[in-house]
């Protein structure tokens, strides 16, 4: 689906991600992990071209991204980014209504195909109770709903989601992950999901890859990529993998840090 | 969808009132004479009836004046309306940010010094695009704090190179001998000058400006919401940036080029019409083209009415006491409580 080759990228010169290779895979749920500042957000902003890299190429299907538009890229890459804060007094309908945007030239107006569209994704996000509320009066979790609304409204092959936990309350952490994952089984969506959150994100994954120096530390499923020693060198932990039974999926149980004594 | 329908229902009526209220103060000023006509008599002018002294005031006295009213009005609205949303910044506007006051400087130079290889109406507003970019990237340059445009700093970073350019217009004036009647001409605007061949200059300018923003509205939107975002929804933000920007430089340009500097209506008129209809610039953007040259017509009627047959009382004084009441209001004013957060 998306190919990674071979990327480096630096801020003016310092490094942030060096010979990087990914394959993701369609369909599937891969979440980017590693401690803050270690370029995962910079990775998933490679991935949509809004960074551009200085050696290697992305491929979506085989097509260098530098080959396609921007509008190109957003009719099959949608981003749910990390702050979505937003000041202006635009509905929440206005703002799904602009996941059309790709699709629609400068003086096109929404179809109804367009807005039924926009008004299905904000069914499969239940936000459709406060369509004409503003945006700018909802809390943090009903926003990220908003958002990825917007993101559905695309009708993407492949959503990026960065951080999608963070500022959230410990209900709508789950809220939202719950959401993504039926979609993604629903829609056959690719997700990609950065985030620092270890054990939240670890029970959502198919595969991770975890990034540490610039580099990937490891990639595969959850119980080949996290393995003690794994977690102890990149985010400096003392932790094991067990399986939780309720739920049916890996958890990671953390000891503590590696400093503790 | 109830609700849609009926913004759109507002949004209509919004409009016609603006259409109402520029047709109302147009016929007011086109009356406005060393004789006044009463508002049938220049009605009915306008139609092409009623005596030739009517059609004389009317057509060859006073049209070109409200023709200028209409398209600087237009112009300064429009941009204004497109600065805001380029900066998402309420206090944003062509005044404010001292663009007109570079566009002025460039034109003052336009007039002062003649040049051979090119005609003076070309020439001033050639000079005023010119400088207004370049007062543009110095204002956008001195309040840029790491990629970000606090409001502090950009409305200072604006007053204090428009006072700046101001003082240098006022000075040049002053030395090419047009006293002080120069000074004010530039500084708080004057339309009773306009003929059509300014117009022919102004016009074509102002269209092309206003269509650029127009076209990119929808992606304005986007950007509202911030640089991130619109990219993700595949914006090519950095282009659209620049269009738009070179787009308010030329806009203000042709809007000053003639008539000078005349301050507070890209700031007043989109403001009050985005509490009105909401954000979305397919709608504010086309509302704030009619409602600065309704704002402007009536303006230009008030100088008239306070100072009858003499003309000239300069319009910026008006637009002036109207608008900088209103600029301290919302400074006062949390910005949510206009339409902003």
């Amino acid at each position: 689906m998306l190919t990674v080759e071979g990327i480096s990228f630096s801020y003016r010169e310092k490094p942030v991600l060096q010979d990087v290779d990914l394959e993701v895979r369609k369909g599937e749920i891969i979440g980017i992990l590693g401690p803050n500042g270690c370029g995962k957000t910079t990775l998933l902003k490679l991935l949509n071209r809004n960074l551009r890299p200085q050696k290697g190429r992305v491929l979506m299907e085989g097509v260098d991204l530098e080959e396609m538009s921007k509008r190109k890229i957003a009719r099959q890459i949608a981003v749910v980014p990390q702050s979505n804060e937003i000041r202006f007094a635009f509905t929440v309908r206005d703002i799904v209504t602009m996941g059309r945007m790709p699709f629609l030239s400068q003086f096109q107006g929404e179809s109804h195909d367009d807005m039924r569209i926009v008004e299905e994704a904000m069914e499969k996000t239940s936000i459709k109770e406060f369509a004409d509320r503003l945006i700018s009066n909802m809390s943090g979790g009903e926003r990220q709903r908003v958002i990825i609304a917007r993101a559905l409204a695309q009708r993407p092959e492949i959503i990026l989601l960065d951080e999608p936990t963070l500022h959230l309350d410990i209900n709508h952490q789950f809220e939202v992950l719950d959401l993504v994952k039926r979609l993604s089984q629903e829609e056959g969506l690719t997700v990609v999901i950065v985030s620092h959150d270890l054990p939240m994100v670890v029970k959502y994954c198919d595969r991770m890859v975890l990034i540490h120096d610039h580099r990937i530390h490891a990639l595969g499923t959850p119980q080949e990529v996290l393995t003690p020693d794994n977690m102890r060198a990149v985010f400096n932990i003392d932790a094991v993998l067990e399986h939780d039974t309720v739920l049916n999926a890996p958890a990671v149980k953390i000891i503590g840090s590696c400093n503790r004594r | 969808m109830d609700s849609v329908a009926k913004r759109r229902k507002r949004t209509m009526a919004v409009f016609a009132t603006l259409f109402v209220i520029l047709f109302i103060f147009m016929v007011l000023d086109l009356a406005q004479a060393f004789i006044p006509l009463t508002f049938e008599e220049a009605f009915w002018a306008l139609l092409g009836r009623g005596t030739e002294t009517h059609q004389i005031i009317i057509w060859k006295m006073n049209f070109p004046r409200v023709i200028m009213a209409i398209l600087v009005g237009a112009g300064l609205g429009i941009a204004g309306a497109v600065m805001q949303a380029l900066f998402r910044n309420p206090m944003a506007s062509p005044y404010i940010l001292g663009l007109s006051s570079g566009a002025s400087l460039g034109a003052a130079i336009g007039l002062t010094f003649t040049v051979t290889w090119m005609p003076q109406m070309l020439l001033v507003p050639l000079l005023a695009f010119v400088s207004c970019m370049a007062t543009l990237f110095l204002v956008y340059y001195i309040s840029n704090v790491g990629g970000r445009v606090p409001t502090e700093t950009l409305l200072l970073a604006g007053i204090a190179v428009g006072s700046l350019l101001s003082a240098l217009v006022s000075l040049l004036t002053y030395l090419a001998g047009e006293q002080m009647q120069g000074i004010v001409y530039w500084t708080m605007g004057n339309l009773t000058n306009s003929n059509w061949e300014n117009i022919m200059v102004v016009a074509p300018l102002i269209f092309a400006g206003s269509l650029i923003m127009v076209s990119s509205s929808r992606d304005l939107n986007a950007m509202m919401l911030g640089d991130a975002h619109a990219l993700d929804l595949g914006v090519e933000v950095k282009k659209v940036r620049l269009q738009l920007l070179i787009a308010s430089a030329l806009v203000t340009a042709a809007a000053v080029a003639f008539v000078g500097v005349i301050g507070f209506v890209g700031l007043v008129v989109p403001h009050i019409l985005r509490i009105l209809i909401g954000p979305d610039n397919r709608a504010l953007l086309p509302a704030s083209i009619v409602g600065g040259a309704a704002f402007l017509m009536m303006c230009d009627y008030i100088s008239r009415v306070i100072a009858p047959n003499i003309g000239i009382l300069p319009i910026g004084i008006i637009t002036a006491l109207i608008g900088a009441p209103y600029f301290i209001y919302l400074l006062r004013r949390r910005r949510s409580e206009v339409g902003w957060d």
